[in-house]
Parts: C-alpha cells; structure tokens; sequence
C-alpha cells in the first residue's frame, strides 16, 4: 500500500498571479520538491519543453496563453502528453473542473489549495507517473532481445509474452477528502478492509491483484493462469465489488461515518505480461495499451459518473449476459482515436458531486 | 475591532506557509491589490466584460488566500454577475473593503 520511492521531484508552477505563485511555490518546496514556476501558459510550455520536469501545476485564468490552451498543446505534443497536470484554480462551475479533466488534467484543486490535500495529490500523481515511466521503460526492454538476455543476466527475470486478456482498475473517490475527515488509525483500518474486500471478489472471479497503487488497485483476469471467461469474470467481480462497498457504506453510515464510493474501469484485449523486479521481489504484471485504457477508463468514471466502465471488447465479451449502457465515444489522452465507452449499470451510481 | 480578515484561516497560512513567508507574500499582495482595482474601474469605464471578470476573479482567489472573507464575497459577486452587479457604488463598497483588510493584514504583519 505504501510506496517508498518518492523522492523530491521537479516541478512547474504556471500563474499569472504573483501571490498564487510565489504561495504555491513555498509550500511545494516545503515539501521537499525543487520547484520553477512560469507568469503564463506560453512561457510555462517553452520550460516544460526544454525537459527535466516532473509535474505541472497549473491555473487556468492566464494572459497570453491560457490553462485550456496549455492543456491542449500539452495533448497533441508526444513528448508531454504523459506529463501528469494538477489543475488549481478558482474557476467557477462544475463544467471547467470537467473540461479540464477531459483535456487530460490528472486533478483539479480548487484554491485557495489546501497544503494536505496538495501533498496527497502530488503524490498519487508522481506514483502514478512513475507508473507510466516503468510501463515505458519495460515496453523498450522488451523491444530487444539483447536487452532481455542482458537483463537476466543482471538478475532480471524477464519472460513476456504477448496474452489475451481483462485488465481492471479501481480506486477509491475523494479518497484525500475521506483521510482529512477522520484519524489516521481509522483510514489504516479502512484501507485494509476495503482491500480484504476487493481482493476478496477478484480472487473469487479468478483475476489477481498485481498492484496497489495509493488507494487503488490494479487486477488482470486471463495471466498468469488462462481464464477461460476474463472479460465476464472481470465485470463479475466488480460488481461484487461495488456491492461489498455498499454494504461497507452502510455498516459506515450506522456508525456515523461518511460513506465510500469507488470508481472502476475494465479493458479487454492484447497485453504483454511477464515477471518484473528483483529475485527478491518479483511482480507479475502487463504491459500495453489495454492496461494504458483500463486506466484512463478508471479515471473516466470520475467524469461520467458511472461505477464501472467498460471498453468495446469487454462488452462485446459480455454479449447478452450483462447488461450495458452504450455512452458514447471518448478521445483519452494517449489515445489516437476516440474510444467507445460502455456503463454496467448497478446499484451503486457515482453520486454527481455538485450534489445534483 | 478587526473583522476583515479570518483569524482562523490567517492561522492556517502563517501555520502552513511559516509566518515569515506570509509577512513578504502580504507585501507581494498590497503591491498587487491596488492595480486589481484599478484595473476593475478602468474595464468598467471601457465596458472591457472579460478583462473586468479576470481582474475581479484574482482579487477574489487573493482575497481568500488571506482569508479576506467579505473581500472574496464581494470580488467573487462581481466574477460572476459582471456589470449587472458592477455599479460605482458596489466598487467604492469593494475599495473600503479592500481598505479595511490592507490595513488589518498590516497590523498582522507588523505584529
């Protein structure tokens, strides 16, 4: 649950305005990050291409170059596409904070930024960069034989091949807003039932949890073991899951405690897996470009309000059996061309979180 | 008797930020301030709607920095109602304010 390779990072501060800037400079350094920061988009851009930084923190009301348009150079630019983005701003209307997400922004903070809740998101973006780095860096390894051969000399062991099979991501939302409303013992103690619960319905279905990441997870149904049915046993288990969280919420509830929600994305299709890590410690895991949607599916619950999303082959795999709802196309970042997006429908809506 | 600004929230930034840090970034913002304002009579005069609603939407994101409360109230009105809430008098109303928490945060910075 807990990483330990958060080390100091390089970070971008983009405002327009002096006391936001120098403010959120001091309490990123506070934190032990080496920080810049840029009095617009354009010139934020041309320091972001010019390399070495980690993160970008970025308001959207800016001269010369605005937040939206950085999002979207940002998008369409190979090199900075992958660049996690925390947006702060003190934009009015629910329909900026989703614009913003859909640009490809990993958060937004509304300002004045809380220091905690600042903390919390920078790591789980870094984590989750540092994710996406590795997932690069292993797709590179395993593009050359020398490199593998290399590797397993070094004591790597390496052996990917290409499956067929379900990817899962699942977190839990407004995980930071939950940790500030209660001690920490209690957020332990929530943690831990909340994955003997949702390792409990994966295992069950026949999937394996290979990551926790913060307050998520990922699973893969179909490796290391072949599954016969991964897409459906995958859709299967989490509804489980959401329904486990429900009963969690209510046994809350009795207790006067807030409820918990969570957000799950399935992806079906090719992927590379294999063993990564040391002999000490290897990690099954896959690589590729379902796992790369089942993520951005994830985070797209957050968007269309939906519990569980599904791609394309997922439901196709589904046919009759499970019922979804077509919810049109979505262009991810990362993504070439719009992905069609399917909702499993269940007890279980993500509430709207202007509280319509 | 001191009102403008939060004590409550004053605390939290000194307590986040370091007291030192807050005493310069009131300065950075006293500096700052009065052009915001300005900036708000002279788009009005120009009926410039979208340089009024920036200028008004930094001061209120400044003001709440602060905990500025009635200052942010009062900018974030004007974000967003524009003109139609925009009158001389809502902006002299808007200067006092601001007047009343520059002096308030020079107390706390002297302190």
């Amino acid at each position: 649950m807990h990483e330990t390779h958060r080390g100091p990072a390089r970070l971008l501060v983009a405002d327009d305005n002096k006391v936001n800037r120098l403010l959120l400079t001091r309490s990123l350094e506070l934190q032990g990050h080496s920080v810049a920061s840029a009095p617009n988009g354009r010139v934020a851009l041309e320091m972001l291409r010019d390399g070495g930084f980690d993160l970008l923190l970025l308001d959207m009301e800016m001269p010369e170059m605005n937040g939206f348009e950085v999002l979207e150079q940002l998008a369409a630019d190979r090199a900075l596409r992958d660049l996690p983005v925390i947006v702060t701003s003190s934009l009015e209307g629910l329909g900026n904070v989703v614009r913003c997400i859909e640009l490809g922004a990993e958060d937004y903070l509304a300002k004045p930024v809380n220091a905690v809740l600042l903390k919390a998101r920078i790591g789980a973006s870094l984590e989750k960069k540092r994710l996406r780095d590795q997932q690069k860096e292993l797709v590179r390894r395993f593009a050359t034989s020398e490199v593998a051969q290399d590797l397993q000399q070094s004591g790597f062991a390496l052996a990917g091949r290409r499956v067929r099979g379900t990817v899962m991501f699942c977190d839990i939302r407004d995980f930071t807003a939950l940790v500030e409303s209660q001690p920490p013992e209690e957020t332990i103690e929530l943690l831990n039932t909340f994955y003997t619960l949702m390792f409990d319905a994966i295992s069950g279905n026949g999937g394996v949890v290979n990551q926790m990441i913060g307050d998520g997870l990922m699973a893969i149904f179909g490796a290391p073991l072949p599954l016969a049915d991964h897409a459906g046993a995958a859709v299967r288990a989490a509804l489980e899951m959401i329904e486990l969280i429900e009963l969690l919420g209510s046994e809350r509830a009795e207790a006067g405690r807030a409820p918990i929600r969570i957000g799950i994305g399935v992806a079906t299709g090719e992927m590379v897996a294999g063993y990564t890590g040391t002999q000490q410690r290897a990690t099954y895991t896959c690589i590729g470009d379902t796992v790369n949607l089942a993520a951005r599916l994830e985070a797209h619950t957050k968007v269309a309000l939906r519990a569980i999303l599904v791609d394309a082959e997922t439901r196709a795999e589904l046919g009759d059996r499970i019922a979804t709802e077509a919810l049109g196309s979505v262009a991810f970042r990362g993504k070439a061309l719009p992905v069609e997006v399917f909702a499993v429908p269940c007890g279980a809506p993500v509430a709207d979180p202007s509280g319509g | 008797m001191a009102t403008a600004i939060d004590p409550i929230a004053f605390a939290e930034l000194q307590a986040s930020a370091g007291a030192d840090f807050v005493r310069e970034l009131i300065d950075t913002f006293l500096e700052e301030a009065p052009p915001m304002l300005a900036e708000l009579r002279e788009a009005l005069a120009g009926a410039r709607a979208e340089p009024f609603r920036r200028a008004a939407h930094s001061l209120k994101s400044n003001a709440s920095t602060f905990g500025a409360a009635t200052l942010a109230a009062m900018a974030r009105d004007l974000e967003l109602q524009g003109f139609a809430a925009a009158t001389p008098a809502a902006l002299a109303a808007l200067a006092q304010q601001y007047a009343a928490a520059a002096a308030e945060l020079k107390a706390l910075r002297d302190a």
